[in-house]
């Protein structure tokens, strides 16, 4: 009866209008209401009218899931890992792959000098595979070729075969009479799970490691919880560490009561490209015994030496002095001595036993991929080759190296004086509009933007001292340093070297 | 005289002295009977069969007439086909090629019925590190993830070592034929409150390790469900998918979302590999396919700690995109692993012993419950060591698996030859006799 007197009213043309055309919409709201409460929560609802057949698209949570109990959540490590990365070394890296220089097809393209990739040998490389690499995926076994010895199960720290044929590679490339014991290697699919297994070995979550700037971007922190605490190195010292810094980082750390389990070195350094003496090796095994810390030493450059100064391993120091090895680890990979590209080979090399056996059963998450393995022991048991190819290799970095630094002096730019490794470490102090992190990504982003080189710089490597850039000649061909320095100096300017 | 200072022995972390990583419980003590004294068929005729070992070598002969015909897939160097391109790029997306072969793979095997984008394709060193991966990302430490029983004993492991997750078991048994029910399901979840342990998803295996058996669609659509109902996350390892008898009795949570609209698929990840599909566990070749954007950023940039070396992924690309191959490998694979499923169980029904009624994968579920002195843990690990020491066959205890009842065992029977299984099925058979006559 009631809802007759507005509809009459409306049909008479009375005030009625509005009623008319409120009371129905109300009576329509509460039917919708009333219909969604009586739904259960697994009762689907009605189809969104987004194309929402084609796989892969990203579901909203439709509104009755967001009112009844929240948005779906993922970890917080992972709410962390999500958000979009800002570090410039990632930044450069992104802007340098997507629009990569390439000298014919893309002179315009920004010129990657922030990886440390080593590709001057790559035609070595190229060869060797084209001509060498029949039938290697399945061996003889047993006289019929057979995938079986590569599709099983294998060792998940590597095969013996590939250990051994590492420890010759190693102790050839690095030339010193060292001898590397297979038993002691744990081969992972990286340097970067080489480093994050031995922190799940060595430190608990929230646990800390010593490390001395500058070093290279690298952050262990996401599933180890394992801090990096800064111990600084300054360009008065040439960027040697000092006992004294690490005591007073020691310290300093212990107050916060964080516990630290071991330092992180890196040597030959990136990006300084220093030598530890042993001398300070041997002061760092005292340190360390005293602390009762480890020291875990990434020696990835060790073959990348071409200058007079000896490189020492700290195996070397550990095995011919009264330390306690346990404490002992080193890491080192193939990426950076053989450019195969995507192969993943990491090593951690220790003296512990524990340390070995818990490492192994880690590796099942990181395991090198067995017909990688069989590329490998094939290419290092191949003396002539690697012998050929370390040789043509350091004098192809030496070469290189001399033509950028003497470029980078023409613009009025000094490099530390190292002769190792793949970058060179410079100083653009004067160059940098002001003095601070602020100066420093000014001309980062204008190098970058304007110039299209890009270059890492001192801060995304936690350097203490504003304008320093660690900058990459191994990617480059001869012809391709002109090109770098012209860019260089229309952003900069000249300066002569007495300015 | 001098006195003996004991030096402080440096610490290790917490993980690494942990015994989270199992690998004292006997489904790995039986692999180091089999390490000692491993069966041969010339020279070492009295070993132990192994038998508790999932690898598929039934197939061999088919990845090999494919390598043997195909040298591009293999050839790897100057003037081969992408060599250079795939060079110079090198980060953990991994190749596109292979990527979108791995799609196309995982499309036949389930008859085109759902569709894969392979830009939701993120690579890991294995499902082992696919598993523990998404762990990482969809858990807190101290959160739970349920999990039916029985599971695959390297789940302890894989998902709770590092992780700091906990377990919750979805107790199923055989009154069901072992399959999931929503009271079970209801029944983990409040357990795990009870514990005051945040349950974040549910994570089953389908096919199922070690039942050797597909969840029927009807369970599938409950398990999603009550996913949905909890707002939980829902893995699928779908490992063994290319491992079914039949084509038609697989049914990937995929088809289930592709029905439903892709609603809700927010929470729902795949994991698969090529380890039994291919037999080919060697390569080290995992993936998690995710249909939330933020679960394969982040995955994608924890792969770093876990990557697939180019050439493996280049030599793969090459074989999978190949249709006349992976079309005739599915189907001859599926066909023999059925074959020798067929034998295990007419062997193995001729000497007395039941089995699950199984369709897929590369074991079966064997019933000695009749054997067991009491039904108990302990009898079904003294049979165990029965079979193991005197019978010299290395299978599997149900109790490794988290069996809510004793006296199975999972029997793997693609890992060897047919003459070998003939004789593991001899002795299983003289054994059984044995026993009657006592």
């Amino acid at each position: 009866m009631r809802l007759v007197v507005p509809l009459q009213g409306v049909a008479q043309g009375r005030g009625g209008l509005l009623l008319g055309s409120l009371i129905p919409c109300a009576l329509f709201y509460f039917l919708q209401l009333y219909l969604k409460r009586r739904r259960s929560p697994s009762d689907p609802s009605p189809p969104s009218t987004s194309s929402s057949n084609q796989p892969g698209m990203t579901r909203h949570s439709s509104l009755s899931n967001l009112l009844s109990r929240g948005p779906l959540r993922i970890s917080s490590l992972a709410t962390a890992i999500a958000k979009p990365d800002d570090s410039p070394y990632y930044m450069g890296l992104d802007k340098a792959s997507g629009d990569p220089y390439h000298r014919i097809a893309n002179p315009d393209g920004v010129i990657q000098l922030g990886l440390s990739e080593n590709r001057l040998c790559f035609d070595l490389i190229e060869k060797w595979t084209s001509e060498n690499l029949r039938d290697w995926v399945m061996g003889r076994e047993g006289g019929d070729l057979s995938i079986s010895g590569i599709a099983t199960y294998q060792p998940s720290d590597g095969t013996m075969k590939l250990k051994m044929a590492m420890a010759g590679f190693m102790s050839r490339v690095i030339g010193r009479d060292v001898s590397y014991e297979p038993s002691q290697m744990v081969l992972t699919a990286g340097v970067t799970p080489a480093i994050e297994t031995l922190c799940f070995c060595l430190a608990d979550h929230g646990n800390a490691f010593l490390v001395p700037t500058p070093y290279y971007p690298r952050d262990m922190k996401w599933r180890t919880g394992v801090e990096l605490i800064p111990v600084h190195c300054r360009s008065k010292d040439n960027f040697v560490l000092s006992i004294s810094a690490l005591d007073q980082a020691f310290n300093q750390t212990r107050k916060r009561e964080t516990k630290i389990r071991g330092i992180l070195l890196s040597n030959p350094a990136n990006p300084v490209g220093n030598l530890l003496s042993r001398k300070m090796l041997e002061a760092l095994l005292k340190f360390a015994e005293e602390k009762n810390i480890h020291i875990v030493s990434d020696e990835i450059f060790a073959g990348s030496i071409y200058g007079e100064k000896e490189f020492v391993s700290i195996a070397e120091v550990v095995g011919s002095e009264d330390f306690d090895k346990n404490r002992v680890h080193i890491v080192y990979g193939l990426s950076k001595d053989l450019f195969l590209p995507g192969v993943r080979v990491g090593m951690i090399y220790s003296f512990n036993e524990n340390v070995l056996a818990a490492a192994r059963k880690l590796t099942r998450f990181s395991s090198v991929s067995a017909p990688t393995q069989r590329l490998l022991v094939s290419m290092l048991s191949d003396t002539r080759f690697i012998v050929e190819y370390i040789q043509t290799n350091k004098k192809r970095i030496r070469d290189m190296r001399d033509l950028f630094v003497a470029g980078l002096e023409e613009l009025g730019i000094k490099c530390t004086d190292s002769r190792s490794s793949l970058y060179c470490w410079a100083d653009m102090r004067n160059l940098i509009p002001t003095y601070g992190e602020k100066g420093e990504l000014e001309l980062w982003e204008k190098l970058l933007n304007v110039g299209k080189i890009n270059l890492t710089p001192g801060s995304a490597c936690h350097c203490i001292e504003p304008g320093w850039f660690r900058c990459c000649f191994t990617t480059l061909d001869k012809d391709d340093v002109r090109v770098v320095m012209e860019r260089i100096r229309k952003v900069v300017g000249s300066r002569t070297s007495c300015g | 005289m001098a006195i003996e200072i004991e030096q402080p022995r440096v610490g290790l972390s917490k993980v690494a002295v942990s015994k989270t990583h199992g690998e004292d419980s006997p489904y790995f003590a039986g692999w180091k009977a089999y390490d000692e004294n491993p069966y041969h068929e010339t020279s070492n005729q009295s070993g132990v069969i192994q038998m508790g070992l999932a690898e598929n070598q039934v197939s061999f002969d088919l990845l090999e007439k494919y390598l043997e015909e195909h040298s591009e897939a293999s050839s790897w160097g100057k003037g081969a086909p992408g060599f250079r391109e795939n060079a110079l790029f090198q980060d953990y997306h991994g190749l596109k090629s292979f990527r979108q072969a791995m799609a196309n793979f995982m499309e036949q095997i389930r008859g085109g019925r759902a569709k894969f984008d392979p830009d939701r394709i993120v690579l890991t060193a294995g499902a082992t590190a696919a598993n523990e991966l998404l762990t990482f990302i969809l858990a807190d430490p101290g959160d739970a993830l349920l999990i039916p029983t029985p599971y695959y004993p390297g789940f302890d492991r894989d998902l709770r070592w590092r992780t700091g997750v906990n377990i919750v078991p979805i107790l199923c048994d055989s009154s069901n034929n072992f399959q999931i029910t929503p009271e079970a399901m209801e029944a983990a979840y409040q357990s795990a409150e009870s514990m005051n342990l945040k349950v974040r998803g549910i994570l089953i295996t389908n096919p199922s390790n070690p039942l050797g058996a597909t969840i029927q669609r009807s369970v599938l659509e409950l398990i999603l469900d009550f996913a949905v109902n909890k707002n939980i996350h829902l893995v699928s390892d779908e490992i063994y998918s290319g491992s079914t008898f039949s084509s038609s009795e697989f049914i990937s949570i995929a088809e289930i979302l592709e029905t439903r609209g892709y609603k809700d698929a927010e929470r729902v990840h795949i994991v698969y590999s090529l380890s039994k599909d291919l037999g080919l566990p060697g390569f080290r070749v995992g993936t998690i396919y995710s249909y939330n954007d933020q679960v394969v950023t982040t995955a994608r940039r924890m792969s770093s700690f876990t990557l697939i070396s180019s050439q493996t992924q280049h030599l793969l690309a090459c074989m999978l995109s190949n249709k006349e191959f992976s079309e005739n490998y599915i189907k001859t694979n599926r066909e023999r692993l059925s074959k020798r499923y067929d034998m295990i169980i007419k062997g193995l029904k001729k000497a007395g012993i039941e089995c699950l009624k199984g369709n897929a994968g590369l074991f079966c579920w064997m019933n000695l419950s009749p054997l067991l002195e009491k039904p108990t843990r302990e009898s079904e690990l003294a049979l165990w060591k029965v079979i193991l020491n005197e019978v010299k066959l290395n299978i599997s205890p149900g109790s490794s698996c988290h069996c809510s009842e004793p006296g199975w065992f999972r029997v793997c029977f693609a890992n060897m030859s047919e003459q070998t299984l003939e004789i593991a099925l001899e002795r299983i058979h003289k054994f059984m006799e044995q026993r009657k006559r006592n």
